[in-house]
């Protein structure tokens, strides 16, 4: 009998113990009707061949293990970024249980939003009413500050037009008449989840700025962009900006709510841009963006106002980090200061003892097509090689964008972009023309052990790893993170390579 | 440490008014209906808790309040992620726009042997990606195509599964004759199943339609080299409403096979299409999750006339009551074994009890899962010594709560469909020792200083069912109990607040 109450073992070792091995594999053998071995080893081989890569890239039709989420969870994740704020979907309920269970396992934090629960006579009448109740019913128990409306796909499939919704529910007495319900139509069937924070940012925008007439001043806005290490970056933006004695407003900041502390007290608002703030952020000199694919519509809210604009690709690293305060510093006249001048030469400090392990090394990299380009970008700057840059919600404009970002260096002359390809496809890529390392999310675990390359995870979502996103990959100080991150999975493989006593451990080296 | 409890039957009344009293009047009125708490009653006590309690006034499975922020799910999420997606060797296809199939995707811990990408499907996320256009011009021609190239690019499924996410049935898709078409054109059992979100108010109705399907659809369809080539045989049971989450089915066929029983399907974790087929050739069906498959119990009841039982694998106490009303379907041979089976874990059993229960002796627990376990799973914590102080469901019917009177004491706090609002109130007023429910309401409990562990998914932990998966359950609730980390809230140089509220 394999359990004891000494040392109990969970499914992890459970399963491995010869009582259930024998057991699954007469369950196998008798009852599963399955195929045999030789035919799953000889198909096995087969997927990984190039002529199953060709049929895998022809694919028309079905999308298998796509990196990217629907435009909803996007709009509720902006939405969280503000004050006192309670995301409300409109639509089926189904969603927005997902959408919080996502967060949540990211984040290892409470997930706050709200459904109007629409079912089948709504999807025949209508969501009037699930709207006008369901606004007086988290207005009553969630005092909220402010209630965003987004939409699920049912909601957009019959219509539901949410401006005359609302405008209706608060004519009902749902809210009050002057309280703030912004919304955004998010369909999941447009765009992926950078969308849905795109269409909600610009939801906020339009509430917020109507009618106001802009003075302009000194300081400057930041949106932050979909990031699963908001809670980090936004931090360490401020923390910068501060250091520049700049003026601004993060415009959605998720870096209180997704970090609250364990005290006693569950809070289900913390921080986020005050709606006050969010109001006079339109007499900002100039709004940047972190993300360019997160805020395409909202930007152009921005240069419709007269604000001066600046976009991002998920800044990470030296030259990318040089370019932000460069811009910072060019937009508000203020210098950048030693103290960062500093951080910076650490952070290029790091790199040069480091280089001998990183150059030449080549990385597939995949997430969201701002990570992808910020990823390759340093990347390069350490002197590895991206192989293949993969954005399952990359449009052809982004793989143009991509295409130019690696000429621009030697180190990408070996790379191949892939705008719209799921990692399925990657499985393909990385069979027939493997690389030593794969960046991504937690989804990556799969092609790692189907391939054998190593996956450092450094992008939304990590389910797997815990509290990564409490440390920043963006300024010099985020750099650091990256730069240990990579260099941990360099060593470890080294280590691993070289780790069997008697056979392989000529090279364990003790110093690197 | 001190706390003022609510606790006793009329302070938990009160509390459920002082909770309905933030609602505006037509929520008010219609969450009233689904708070109460337990009564006396005149029934016979269950035999083998030894507990009756009135348990079924208890409006349930109706519509959610909107805006409310009601814990659960939908249809899809019943049928894909709960009856079909561990159905190990067919690929379902998340038929429709991309999130559902990637909020669900490899989140259930429905663990299965195989090799996947080749022969087995379970973590893999296959979707149609809807777009505009299809929205516009409808899904089916890209439906055949996406089975057409599933086929080609995964030879060794034994077959497809449509998974119907809302605009499917918005739009006015034929998926039915997709199915059939696609059946005829390259021989694989292809299951179209309705389970749009917006159907019904939970997960519940897409447990119902995705049994119908497999009736419709695998039972019903010609039989099957599978199910052809199988002699039955006379100890031949299939388990039915066991997911295999972190590899509950695994420790129950361990049970079930020592005691001389051959389990021939499982249904539906680490399951195959043969094993749905060859069902029907069973003696008995033993179901565990009763609300979520009793649909195709009834049915196979009616047409084969497979006589089905509802058992309990949750906790020794159970385990043996089950174990003991399974084999009394069988002959004495069986039921011979079913003793050796209890009397070779009792030490086990008696080992872990000695380790555990006097670290969890009288430890409150409250409990909000799904549709099963939150009455199943209260007879484990009570051989750990632990009591229940309220339990509530996502997606009962009335027939669950009325069972829930035979697991739970009169005065116990229930709370169907249960808000946001409200069980953060209730666990605020109650202070449990432990709270069982979801990632939802795993962080929100622990920020409050309350142990917790999630019950959907055993918390990445299990299995749970069976002898060896108590010895993890007791396990788990010692750690999350009695972790340090709990101790550690309040900053030493700060008075400690005055618990009195």
């Amino acid at each position: 009998m394999p359990q004891s109450a000494d040392k109990v073992l969970d499914h992890s070792k459970l399963f491995h113990e010869p009582e259930y091995k024998d057991m699954l594999a007469n369950k196998k053998a008798t009852y599963e009707c399955g195929h045999t071995a030789e035919t799953i080893h000889q198909i096995g081989d087969w997927t990984k061949s190039w002529e199953y890569r060709e049929k895998n890239l022809a694919r028309e039709a079905v999308t298998i293990n796509p990196a990217k989420a629907c435009q909803p969870v996007g709009a509720v994740f902006a939405a969280q970024g503000y004050e006192g704020t309670l995301p409300f979907v409109h639509g089926s309920q189904g969603c927005v249980a997902y959408y919080r269970s996502h967060l949540s396992r990211h984040f290892k934090e409470p997930s706050a939003a709200v459904s109007s629960s629409m079912t089948e006579d709504a999807a025949v009448f209508g969501g009037l009413t699930n709207m006008v109740e369901g606004l007086a019913n988290s207005y009553a128990l969630y005092k909220p500050k402010m209630i965003a409306v987004s939409t699920t796909c049912m909601a957009e499939v019959i219509g539901d037009d949410l401006n005359s919704f609302i405008i209706q529910a608060k004519e009902k007495g749902s809210v009050p008449e002057d309280f703030p319900v912004p919304f955004a139509h998010t369909p999941a069937f447009v765009g992926s989840h950078v969308d849905g924070y795109d269409n909600a940012q610009k939801g906020f925008l339009d509430l917020f700025w109507a009618g106001a007439e802009r003075k302009a001043g000194e300081s400057i806005n930041i949106i932050p962009g979909f990031d699963g290490y908001a809670v980090a970056n936004n931090r360490e933006i401020k923390r910068m900006l501060d250091m520049m004695g700049v003026g601004f407003t993060i415009l959605g900041d998720v870096s209180e709510v997704y970090d609250t502390p364990s005290d006693g007290t569950y809070r289900m608002y913390a921080g986020g841009t005050t709606l006050e703030d969010a109001k006079a952020s339109i007499n900002a000199k100039a709004t940047i963006s972190m993300q360019e694919w997160c805020s395409p519509k909202t930007m152009e809210v921005v240069e419709k106002v007269g604000q001066e604009t600046a976009v991002f690709n998920y800044p990470m690293g030296v030259s990318a980090t040089d370019s932000f305060l460069m811009k910072v510093s060019e937009l508000t006249g203020k210098a950048i200061p030693d103290a960062l001048k500093l951080e910076r030469g650490r952070l290029v400090d790091a790199m040069a003892d480091s280089q001998a392990y990183l150059h030449g090394k080549t990385f597939a990299i995949f997430g969201d097509p701002d990570f992808v380009l910020g990823m390759a970008k340093f990347v390069m700057e350490m002197g590895g090689e991206p192989s293949h840059c993969l954005a399952t919600n990359g449009s052809k404009k982004w793989a143009k964008q991509m295409q130019a970002v690696l000429d621009a260096s030697p180190f990408g002359a070996k790379a191949q972009v892939w705008a719209g390809k799921d990692l399925w496809h990657m499985r393909s890529l990385l069979a027939t023309e493997p690389t030593d390392f794969l960046i991504g999310s937690s989804y990556g675990k799969y092609l790692e052990r189907d391939t054998g390359i190593p996956l450092i995870r450094l992008t939304f979502p990590i389910f797997d790893r815990h509290h990564h996103h409490r440390f920043p990959t963006w300024g010099y100080q985020g750099g650091l993170t990256v730069l240990v991150k990579i260099l941990d999975a360099i060593f470890l493989k080294a280590d691993q390579d070289a780790g069997t006593l008697g056979e392989t451990d000529m090279s364990f080296d003790l110093t690197r | 440490m001190a706390k003022d409890h609510v606790s006793g039957p009329e302070e938990l009344e009160s509390l459920i008014q002082e909770v309905l009293e933030a609602y505006p009047a037509k929520a008010q009125k219609k969450r009233a209906k689904h708070l109460s708490v337990t009564t006396a009653t005149d029934e016979d006590p269950d035999p083998v808790t030894g507990i009756a309690s009135k348990c079924d006034s208890t409006k349930s499975n109706i519509k959610s309040v909107p805006g409310v922020m009601t814990i659960r799910g939908c249809a899809y999420a019943g049928s894909k992620g709960v009856v079909w997606g561990p159905i190990k060797d067919m690929v379902h296809i998340s038929h429709g726009p991309v999130g559902c199939g990637h909020y669900s995707w490899s989140q259930r811990r429905n663990l299965y042997t195989g090799t996947t990408g080749v022969d087995s499907f379970v973590t893999m996320q296959f979707t149609t990606d809807f777009q505009e256009k299809d929205i516009v011009f409808g899904g089916d021609k890209k439906l055949e195509k996406t089975i057409d190239e599933i086929n080609e690019l995964f030879p060794l499924a034994n077959g497809v599964t449509v998974q119907s996410e809302c605009p499917i049935g918005l739009i006015g898709d034929d998926i039915e004759a997709v199915a059939k078409k696609k059946n005829k054109d390259i021989g694989k059992t292809i299951v179209p199943v309705r389970c749009e979100g917006f159907r019904g108010v939970s997960q519940s109705l897409g447990h119902h339609i995705a049994n119908d399907a497999i009736r419709d659809w695998v039972i019903e369809a010609p039989e099957s080299e599978a199910k052809k080539s199988y002699e039955p045989g006379p100890y031949d049971v299939n388990i039915i409403g066991d997911y295999n989450i972190g590899g509950d089915a695994w420790a129950s066929r361990m049970l079930l096979e020592e005691m001389g029983l051959n389990v021939i399907g499982c249904w539906s974790g680490d399951a195959t299409l043969a094993e749905m087929e060859r069902a029907p050739k069973a003696q008995l069906n033993l179901i565990h999750c009763y609300r979520s498959m009793n649909y195709i119990c009834r049915y196979m009841e009616e047409k084969y006339n497979i006589g089905w039982m509802e058992y309990n694998f949750f906790g020794p106490t159970q385990i043996a009551a089950s174990l003991r009303a399974i084999a009394a379907k069988f002959d004495e041979s069986i039921q011979e074994k079913a003793e050796a089976v209890i009397a070779k874990y009792q030490p086990l059993v008696d080992s872990v009890l000695a380790k555990y229960k006097p670290r969890l002796e009288g430890k409150s627990v409250m409990l909000y899962v799904g549709g099963l376990r939150p009455r199943h799973v209260v007879t484990a914590y009570d051989d750990l010594g632990m009591v229940i102080a309220g339990t509530g469901y996502e997606f009962a019917h009335n027939d669950d709560y009325k069972r829930t009177g035979h697991y739970v004491k009169e005065g116990t706090l229930i709370y169907d469909d249960v808000t946001g609002y409200e069980l953060e109130k209730f666990i605020e007023k109650i202070r449990p020792d432990l709270v069982g429910s979801g990632i939802k309401e795993k962080y929100p409990v622990q920020k409050m200083g309350i142990p917790f562990r999630q019950m959907h998914s055993w918390d990445y932990s299990g299995p749970y069912h069976g002898y060896d998966g108590f010895a993890i359950f007791a396990r788990d609730m010692d750690m999350a109990i009695n972790n340090p980390v709990w101790g550690l809230f309040d900053a030493p140089w700060e008075t400690p607040a005055v618990a009195a509220e």
